[in-house]
């Protein structure tokens, strides 16, 4: 006598239920809308031993947005967030350069290595003090790092004399710009970055210790998990991270910016977070996700090139995407626009679910 | 005798979650006038069937009718505005916000869109003195324990639309284990109140897992096993042996030996050692002398400072005198990662806010102080977690017994449950439980203290908090007397200790 529900096959069921179905779903989109107005958007080409292609140039500039969101991802599990990557970028940038363009001979490896680990040390010194700030200070997250957002910046510029330093260094030049096995550099750089993250996360404790200090603070606290170190941690990587995307967008264009290098990233990679499935409000995190989100931003801002899209309007046409992304993400939304189960103000009696229909039905109640 | 029409009719109730089936074609009624019990086991989906009811879960089939009329609620908003005020199991408030503001939230009165907050305090403040409560409405909710907060949480429900004179007013009052955190006194209150609001003809849906609570307010009673419907009686009709059966499916053990056990068992030397412990505003210095395999009972009225004096020995709070021996070596307490070390764990009375993590599974909730212990760098091998996971889901019976489910999905029960196996796994020396069986079925029950028992064997030293002075009674070999935030008595436990006995110590708060 009960109504039998309306029986999908459970194993479109589960696809749909995975936690990467969505952002997967809205790349591939992304991606199809390409070809219509670059036919050849899939076709990948060797040249000269490298290889070529939409595809190709996707991941390699979205490197450092996906470095980034990476090491945002954990902060924000945490409950936390980090206003300052993208002063970090140019901090990091800054410093490797003005260093390399002080040596005698830009090209010897020893003063090259050097010169990024004065940088990354730098990146992870802004990291420990945003950790200290908000683990061992207690203050908020987003007030902490605004505070090296803001001067970060300035730090920047007093590095570089206010000038935008330009170098002339072979090895650097790789790391952000070069090929290795016919591919870029950067996408090796990257890979290995997501390996040790999830490695570091899934593989020992932390990602568990993570997300528990994301979800419940308190009891976190009384388990005995010592969230303040975790934090700390948690904060020098997410600018580490930073840290190597600065070098890798400096090498790109043999220049430190201290103005315009990573403007704007900080926001970038928040929003690949939440497209990639983190919650805002900390807890459960994917690092796979944030990856596929990273790399939906960077096929928007391409896809709104090739499909041109005015640059006045091209703002707001990427705002409508993120907006839509994150509804299709919302179980509430989706449960009201294509739910099987409407429910009205007044019931019918229990009105025989009726199949997914092809036209979304939109039913406001209330 | 025609029977008058129920208020509320619920038929062939369905509901699914992926992976469970927690109702299946359950029917349920409630009459005008009538205080009605929604009884079952941890899991059998009594909460489920209220959340239906009230538009927090959609339905996957069957009807719900309100005065004969059929509905079906988009959000709980819609039934309140229709006349059902619920309190849920889990309370659902802000503690950031005043007692007022928590009353009204959602319901403020305003003038000409703005808020009057000086009625608000006003109708607060009236609406708390008609429960007869003692709370200062313009305090942050925050301010109270736990128990407060479940009050204010009924008189949030209680005090929905009748508080405006606005006809329709609340016709069904659904009260999911409101009882579970109160003391006697705020039990009897509560009653009194339900009765009152019987009296006017008001429909009460009551859940509690207080056999004796059942019998001495509601009429009739409904029971669910498994997310089915066993039978609807009248609670005159149905003894309590009666009614366990039809709830577990089977007789109950006997608890009455563990007793006669407790009282005969020895205790072995001393574990901890508390001198002159104590934190101003939360409890006065106290002496505590802890032996391996103790069970020590704390007894006391609600704010006695049965849980601060818990929290000192664990380091939750930091002692502002005092020092504290482990073992023979004196402990820090400035922070739980002290305690644990010296191997105390403290299974807190407020899962929700100080237990779970709710968006994790429940194996990763049982290892978690394990795994906190070992540090970031040492993850327990999965071989060893899982086995250690399976078997204490196993022991404590743990439903459904599926590690990969989210805590936050388990009932309010099991949800206890995987706490008190998250520190179990730690092995500890001293085991704090407060609250332990807060809102465990009877069956849990009496397994969770046999469990004390069997622990305090094996030399497991344990501080037991619990509102039923029976059970501390029934554990300990040392019950500890607390009034007025001062541990005032220690009474050793022997056959001339009572219930009334204590409950005079506590009143009169003398010494031994
Ligand atoms: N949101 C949810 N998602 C998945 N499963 C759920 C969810 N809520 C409840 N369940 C499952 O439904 C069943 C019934 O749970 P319910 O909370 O109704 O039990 P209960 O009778 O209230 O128990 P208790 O006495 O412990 O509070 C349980 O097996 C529970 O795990
Ligand atoms: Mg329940």
């Amino acid at each position: 006598m009960s109504t039998p529900s309306v029986t999908t096959p459970s194993r479109w069921r589960a696809l749909t239920h995975h936690h990467l179905f969505w952002p997967v779903a809205v790349l591939v989109a992304l991606l199809l809308v390409n070809v219509p107005f670059t036919p050849d958007f899939f076709s990948i080409k060797m040249t000269d031993g490298h290889l070529y292609g939409s595809l190709v140039s996707i991941v390699l500039f979205g490197s450092p947005l996906i470095l980034v969101a990476v090491g945002m991802t954990l902060v924000i599990a945490t409950g936390g967030i980090d206003l300052s990557v993208g002063a970090v970028v140019a901090i990091t940038g800054a410093l490797t350069c003005s260093y390399i363009s002080d040596q005698a001979d830009q090209n010897a490896l020893s003063g090259v290595f050097l010169a990024m680990g004065i940088g990354l040390v730098a990146a992870v010194v802004c990291g420990l003090w945003n950790g200290f700030l908000v683990a061992r200070m207690g203050i908020q997250p987003i007030i902490a790092t605004l505070i090296i957002m803001v001067a970060g910046r300035g730090v920047a510029q007093l590095i570089t004399d206010g000038q935008i330093i330009t170098i002339n260094s072979e090895p650097y030049k790789l790391i952000g710009g070069g090929y290795w096995l016919t591919l870029p550099f950067s996408i090796f750089v990257v890979a290995a970055v997501v390996a040790v993250t999830v490695a570091l996360t899934r593989r020992t404790a932390l990602g568990l210790l993570v997300e528990s200090v994301g979800g419940n603070a308190e009891a976190s606290r009384l388990v005995g998990i010592r969230s303040m170190r975790i934090k700390i941690m948690v904060y020098m990587f997410c600018a580490l991270c930073a840290g190597i995307a600065g070098l890798m967008i400096s090498s790109n264009t043999s220049a430190a910016d201290g103005n315009n290098a990573g403007l704007w990233i900080e926001l970038d990679a928040i929003l690949a977070v939440v497209i990639g499935g983190t919650s805002l409000l900390g807890g459960r995190f994917s690092i796979g996700g944030t990856v596929i989100g990273a790399l939906v931003i960077q096929t928007l801002t391409t896809t709104i090139y090739t499909i041109g899209v005015p640059t006045q309007t091209n703002l707001v046409f990427k705002a409508v995407v993120v907006i839509v992304v994150c509804l299709l993400q919302s179980p509430k939304f989706r449960a009201k626009v294509f739910g099987a189960k409407g429910r009205g103000k007044t019931a019918a009696p229990a009105a025989p679910a009726t199949p997914a229909d092809a036209a979304p039905k939109m039913e406001v109640s209330r | 005798m025609a029977e008058p029409q129920p208020v509320l009719e619920m038929t062939g109730i369905v509901k699914e979650f992926p992976g469970v089936r927690a109702l299946s074609g359950v029917d349920f009624r409630l009459f005008p006038g009538e205080i009605h019990a929604l009884m079952g086991e941890n899991g059998a989906g009594k909460s489920t069937l209220i959340k239906v009811l009230t538009g927090v879960y959609s339905l996957d089939g069957g009807t719900v009718t309100v005065d004969g009329k059929s509905v079906l609620f988009a959000s709980p908003l819609q039934a309140q505005q229709a006349g059902i005020s619920t309190v849920y199991q889990e309370v659902n408030l802000c503690p950031n916000l005043s007692v007022a503001e928590n009353i009204f939230i959602g319901r403020e009165p305003t003038r000409a869109g703005r808020i009057q907050w000086k009625r608000m305090r006003k109708e607060a403040a009236e609406l708390v003195d008609r429960l007869g409560l003692d709370i200062d409405v313009s305090a942050p909710l925050s301010s109270y324990p736990l128990a407060v907060q479940q009050l204010v949480a009924i008189v949030r429900s209680v005090g929905t639309g009748d508080s405006d004179g606005e006809g329709s007013g609340t016709k069904v009052l659904v009260l999911d284990e409101p009882t579970s955190s109160l003391d006697r006194d705020e039990v009897l209150e509560l009653f009194r109140l339900m009765r009152q609001l019987r009296d006017e003809g008001v429909a009460i849906l009551f859940v509690s897992h207080f056999l004796d609570q059942i019998y001495e307010i509601c009429d009739r009673m409904t029971v669910l096993r498994n997310g089915t419907l066993v039978g609807e009686h009248m609670v005159r009709d149905l003894d309590q042996v009666g009614l366990i059966e039809l709830m577990i499916g089977k007789a109950l053990d006997q608890l009455e030996e563990l007793h006669e056990h407790q009282l005969r068992s020895d205790v072995g030397e001393t574990l901890v050692q508390a001198e002159g412990l104590g934190r101003t505003g939360g409890i006065a210095p106290f002496d505590l002398e802890i032996k391996k395999g103790e069970v020590i009972g704390l007894a006391g009225l609600l704010g006695s400072g049965r849980t601060e004096l818990a929290r000192l020995l664990f380091g939750a709070d930091q002692p502002d005198s005092g020092k504290v021996t482990i073992g023979g070596k004196q402990v820090s307490m400035s922070a739980p990662n002290d305690a644990i070390g010296a191997g105390v764990a403290f299974c807190s009375e407020n899962r929700k806010a100080e237990g779970l993590v709710p968006d994790l599974t429940v194996r990763e909730n049982i290892i978690l102080a394990l795994q906190a212990s070992r540090g970031w760098i040492r993850p327990i091998p999965v071989a060893q977690r899982d086995e250690l996971v399976a078997k204490y889901i196993k022991a404590l019976d743990i439903r459904p017994a599926n590690p990969e489910a989210r805590v936050g999905q388990l009932s309010g029960g099991n949800q206890q449950k995987v706490l008190l196996a998250r520190w179990l796994i730690t092995q500890p020396q001293l085991l704090i439980l407060d609250e332990p069986t807060r809102g465990i079925d009877i069956g849990a029950k009496a397994e969770i203290q046999k469990l004390v028992v069997s622990l305090s064997e094996d030399g497991m030293a344990v501080l037991y908090i619990a509102a039923e002075l029976e059970e501390v009674l029934r554990l300990s070999h040392t019950i500890g007397v607390l009034r007025d935030r001062k541990l005032v008595a220690r009474l050793t436990n022997g056959p001339e200790i009572t219930t009334s006995r204590i409950l005079e110590t506590i009143a009169s708060g003398e010494h031994q």
